[in-house]
């Protein structure tokens, strides 16, 4: 055990490594640890306003569905209001169309029947005077007749 | 095992000459201007070493994910910061983080010389290099120790002066444990250059102690290879052991080390 100037070079040697760590060694990594420290905080923050956020945004989305749904089956039910008002007009019309159609055939029908009356009127009218002429061979005078023709045609 | 050259030796000569510094006289005559070279390169290449290889590590350290250097690094240094931060939680805790890192890196390493192999060890200085002694372990020298320990308290004297002012310290000295009584000044005194003294020498014998003693067992079980194979086989498993539980002392004398150098440090800046 002898102590000599050893001791003086360990301890200038000591001091120029405390001074090294501390200046120079310690100083990146601490300051690291602590940006890392401080990163990993302000993420959990973030993480927890994210969760917040996520569980207004839920509420957010079922009131636009539930909305949505209403509406939906709103349309829904004016569609089918709309459709059977659709189907009455149609039929309402379709009936109208076809009581035209008869109505147009009936006139037609008695339209015809009043021409062939007149038609065999006519005819019956001359076939009675063909036979009168017969009959009377020359007696009558159409010219002096011709009221009575008349006469005869209309009582036909 | 001892080699064929140190045959010769008698047991003691063979402890002596493993204990041997290499000693450099700086002045003719030696006394106390003599320095132990082999301590003071050992010391000084690990310590180089050491803090280089941190300090490059230190330049390249990101917030981000760490590489494997840098997490080896922050295990170390949370070891130290927390080990710190129990002892002294109020107040900028760095200088001593500083400190007690600088100790327990150093002092881990100095003792972790007592793991090499001391034969082959001095072989390879006698045989290769030619240098007669070199003894290994730094801190199995008491110039090292007391230095760490002299440094340490120098530094808790400077702090205690720099958080209490001079006039604080001079109360703590002259007033306590005993009252501020002028009568027991004295007394405080004297108790108080007691445990000023006692600190750095407990510092310094314990350290010096353990790894001395390591080392004189571990030369112990060297000599057991003078008596033949078996010997050197018992030697061999015994020298196993003792290194496997040397890897405890090795550990835990550096971190006492760095836990009392924590302590007194924390201790200056209490206010009584």
């Amino acid at each position: 055990m002898n102590i000599n100037m050893t001791l003086l070079l360990q301890a200038i040697g000591f001091g120029i490594f405390i001074f090294f760590t501390y200046k120079f060694v310690l100083p990146p990594l601490a300051n690291a640890i602590e940006g890392r420290r401080r990163q990993i905080a302000d993420g959990l923050a973030e993480a927890e306003k994210g969760k917040a956020s996520l569980a207004t945004a839920q509420t957010e989305v079922d009131k636009i569905v539930a909305e949505a749904k209403a509406k939906a089956s709103e349309i829904v039910a004016l569609a089918e209001k709309q459709r059977t008002a659709t189907i009455d007009a149609s039929k309402g019309e379709a009936k109208a169309a076809g009581e035209r159609e008869k109505q147009m055939a009936a006139d037609e029908i008695a339209q015809l029947s009043v021409k062939a009356k007149a038609e065999l009127r006519d005819r019956v009218a001359d076939l009675a005077v063909a036979g009168a002429e017969r009959i009377l061979k020359r007696e009558i005078n159409p010219q002096v007749h011709s009221d009575l023709l008349g006469q005869l045609k209309a009582e036909l | 095992m001892s080699e064929a050259s140190q045959a010769a030796q008698s047991p003691t000569e063979y402890i002596q000459h493993h204990l041997a510094n290499l000693v450099h006289n700086v002045q003719p005559g030696g006394g106390f201007w003599t320095v132990h070279v082999d301590t003071v390169v050992t010391s000084m290449i690990l310590g180089v070493l050491a803090f280089g290889l941190l300090y490059l590590i230190s330049r390249k350290v990101t917030a981000g994910v760490p590489g494997k250097a840098q997490a080896f690094f922050e295990l170390v240094y949370d070891f130290v910061d927390g080990q710190v931060k129990d002892i002294f939680s109020s107040g900028d805790r760095r200088f001593i983080v500083g400190l007690s890192f600088t100790v327990f890196v150093w002092v881990i390493l100095m003792n972790a010389m007592d793991f090499l192999p001391i034969d082959y060890f001095a072989g390879f200085m006698e045989n290769v290099l030619h240098i007669h002694s070199w003894k290994p372990v730094p801190t199995s020298d008491i110039n090292t120790t007391l230095a760490l320990s002299l440094t340490v308290i120098g530094l808790v004297i400077i702090y205690s002066v720099k958080a209490k002012g001079f006039g604080g310290y001079m109360h703590e000295l002259f007033c306590t444990p005993f009252g501020s009584f002028p009568l027991l000044w004295p007394l405080n005194f004297l108790f108080q250059m007691i445990e000023l003294i006692s600190k750095p020498l407990s510092l310094a014998l314990r350290l010096y102690g353990n790894m001395y003693a390591g080392e004189i067992i571990f030369l112990l079980i060297a000599m057991l290879g003078a008596a033949g194979i078996g010997g050197a086989l018992v030697g061999g498993l015994l020298h196993a052991g003792w290194a496997i539980f040397h890897i405890l002392i090795v550990a835990l004398q550096a971190f006492i080390f760095m836990m009392l150098t924590a302590v007194y440090m924390a201790m200056a800046h209490e206010h009584h």
